[in-house]
């Protein structure tokens, strides 16, 4: 199996990456090579074998819906990371 | 003997005897960094100023009778677990000026119990690899041969362990990277049952298998540290509720300090899986690892042939399951609020993908776009859906040898640390690495990674391969012990 340069333009839009042609030209066979490798999870008979997506063996951890104050200082820390206005975080333009 | 070069039980002694400071001790830890870190490289930020602040508060506290097991103790850490008011990168671009606003729930607890932070270790970016090459800051250096890689993701740690710029370090393990980069620098590797220990305050990777656990320089050392660490947070929904157990002193009080012929593993069975002993392994690996069985059974314990049918599925599992998870935890590194932004963009979808094109690496885009293209429309089923449905067989196999055995021995990994640049062209012989250690990651269990002597590399030199321990979930103390017995060679 092989990606064509579409598919990888279009996967690079999906995750919100953009490549250079570098990039594009060079990520093309190691994709493949590593999709032909853990291909070989189709000779795998799985019927009915149920998946497994968390080994922890919890189910619904519940805590009570409480209001923690959060450090001041912390909460500051955190908000002059990125760009700011009016003490808000600033987005860009959406629409 | 330097300070630095003390172990966390040696260090702890003195400190309590007041034979030494732990400002002292830091000092020493310091020194052998600045002397010896231009070349390794296993530090991407040192904090010299807060830990002799931290050194001085925990001589107080020595001095009005308190005797912590790790109070006064100097540490690095992976510079992927925030560290309130320092840089925290993951070896990323993305990250470049980013300080941590609060400590990791690890960080935290070691702060309480005394210990003295040094500072931040170099990582494969974002976590992903397993030579440390892929830091966006440069590789670390294995110390043992600075032509050679350390291991990764967590290669600065061990190398900064093995070289005794601490007296332990910590790391993360998400399908090999703590007990890997300990085989290749000869140091212990402990990655913990899933859930053990809190990752909150973790940067997200692999969310099914991230575990914090400790590199240190004995298994009773690694012990410590677990049990400081270990326990139920309530930031993190995922750890266990079950007590943590006092993991050095049962190591103690089996009296295996100084007495062999006690025959302290008496009744542990050991197992011997077939599927990781094929005969393409390396013949001074299988020399190494037969001589850790016959430790083992000098010490009592019985060895057992078993089979773990589904072995060789687990890396092709993982490199699915993995790059799924990343491409989705690493949607948060949008340029919004924190971390790198280009703001050349005129359009929010430009200016991600520009952002994220210029902040992350080669080999955090492949893991990107595998993931991206294995969870999109038309795949799922084929990639994700599959290797979840592989991974409980794969799961079934380790419940199925645990009816038999106690533990089980592996090699670590298939061969010694391999040069820098070597294999770095060819990202699937990368993920080749992890061979015999995804297993339990994706199982979830607790391993280990014990020094278990030297191998000759293609030039001749020699290095260290570790001996993999694997125990079933929660059954961190059965692994120390034997970790312990086998150390002792």
């Amino acid at each position: 199996m092989s990606i064509s340069r579409e598919e990888i333009e279009h996967i690079a839009e999906l995750a919100r990456l953009k490549l250079s042609d570098a990039e594009i030209k060079k990520f093309s066979p190691q994709l493949d090579s590593i999709l032909e490798y853990v291909g070989h999870l189709q000779e795998v008979k799985i019927n009915k074998v149920a998946e497994t997506a968390n080994v922890s063996g919890l189910v619904d951890v519940w805590r009570a819906d409480e209001v923690k104050e959060w450090n001041r200082e912390e909460v500051l820390n955190a908000l002059s990371q990125g760009e700011l206005e009016a003490g808000q975080v600033k987005v860009k333009k959406v629409l | 003997m330097n300070l630095n070069e003390l172990t966390i039980k040696e260090a702890r002694q003195k400190l309590i005897s007041g034979e030494i400071s732990s400002r002292a001790l830091t000092e020493s830890c310091l020194a052998q960094i600045k002397k010896e870190d231009k070349n390794i490289q296993a530090c991407l930020l040192l904090c010299e100023e807060e830990a002799l602040a931290a050194a001085d508060k925990a001589d107080v506290r020595i001095k009005m009778g308190e005797t912590g097991d790790l109070l006064g103790i100097p540490y690095l850490c992976k510079d992927n677990m925030m560290t309130k008011g320092l840089k925290t990168t993951a070896g990323s671009k993305i990250l470049e000026n980013y300080v941590a606003p609060y400590d990791a729930t690890v960080i935290k607890k070691l702060k309480a119990a005394g210990a003295v932070l040094l500072g931040k270790t170099n990582l494969d970016e974002f976590a992903h690899g397993a030579s440390t090459e892929n830091s966006a800051y440069g590789p670390t250096h294995n110390p043992l041969d600075l032509e050679r890689v350390p291991g990764g993701s967590s290669g600065g740690s061990a190398a900064a362990v093995a070289a005794n710029m601490c007296l332990f370090a910590l790391g993360s393990d998400t399908g090999g990277s703590i007990r890997q980069p300990a085989s290749f620098c000869g140091v212990i590797g402990l990655k913990p049952s899933y859930g053990r220990v809190s990752r909150s305050g973790l940067l997200s990777m692999t969310s099914s298998t991230d575990v914090i656990g400790p590199l240190a320089k004995s298994a009773y050392d690694a012990a410590v540290v677990l049990k400081a660490i270990a326990g139920v947070d309530s930031l993190d929904a995922t750890t266990a509720p079950e007590a943590v157990e006092h993991y050095d002193q049962v190591m103690a009080s089996e009296n295996m300090e100084n007495n062999q012929s006690k025959k302290s593993l008496t009744g542990l069975r050991v197992g011997w899986p077939a599927e990781y002993f094929l005969k393409e392994l390396n013949k001074d690996v299988l020399l190494r690892l037969q001589e850790a069985a016959a430790t083992l059974e000098a010490a009592g314990a019985t060895i057992k042939k078993i089979s773990l049918p589904y072995t060789k599925y687990a890396v092709p599992v993982y490199y699915i399951i993995t790059p799924s998870e990343i491409s989705s935890n690493l949607a948060r590194f949008d340029g919004i609020g924190w971390g790198l932004a280009k703001d050349e963009a005129t359009n929010l979808q430009d200016f991600y993908k520009q952002t994220r094109g210029a902040g992350f690496g080669p080999e955090v885009k492949r893991r990107v776009m595998l993931g991206t293209y294995v969870l999109s429309a038309g795949y799922y089923d084929a990639y994700y859906k599959r290797a979840q449905a592989v991974r409980t067989l794969i799961l079934e196999d380790f419940n199925q040898a645990f009816a038999e055995v106690d533990v089980i021995l592996t090699p670590t990994s298939p061969h010694p640390a391999f040069k820098i640049g070597q294999q770095a062209n060819d990202p699937l012989a990368m993920y080749l690495e992890d061979i015999f250690v995804t297993g339990a990651s994706l199982a979830g269990l607790p391993a280990v990674s014990v020094p278990a002597g030297l191998v000759a590399t293609e030039d001749g030199k020699n290095m260290p391969i570790g001996a993999q321990l694997i125990a079933p979930r929660l059954q961190e103390a059965s692994l120390l012990r034997a970790a312990k017995i086998l150390e002792k060679k």
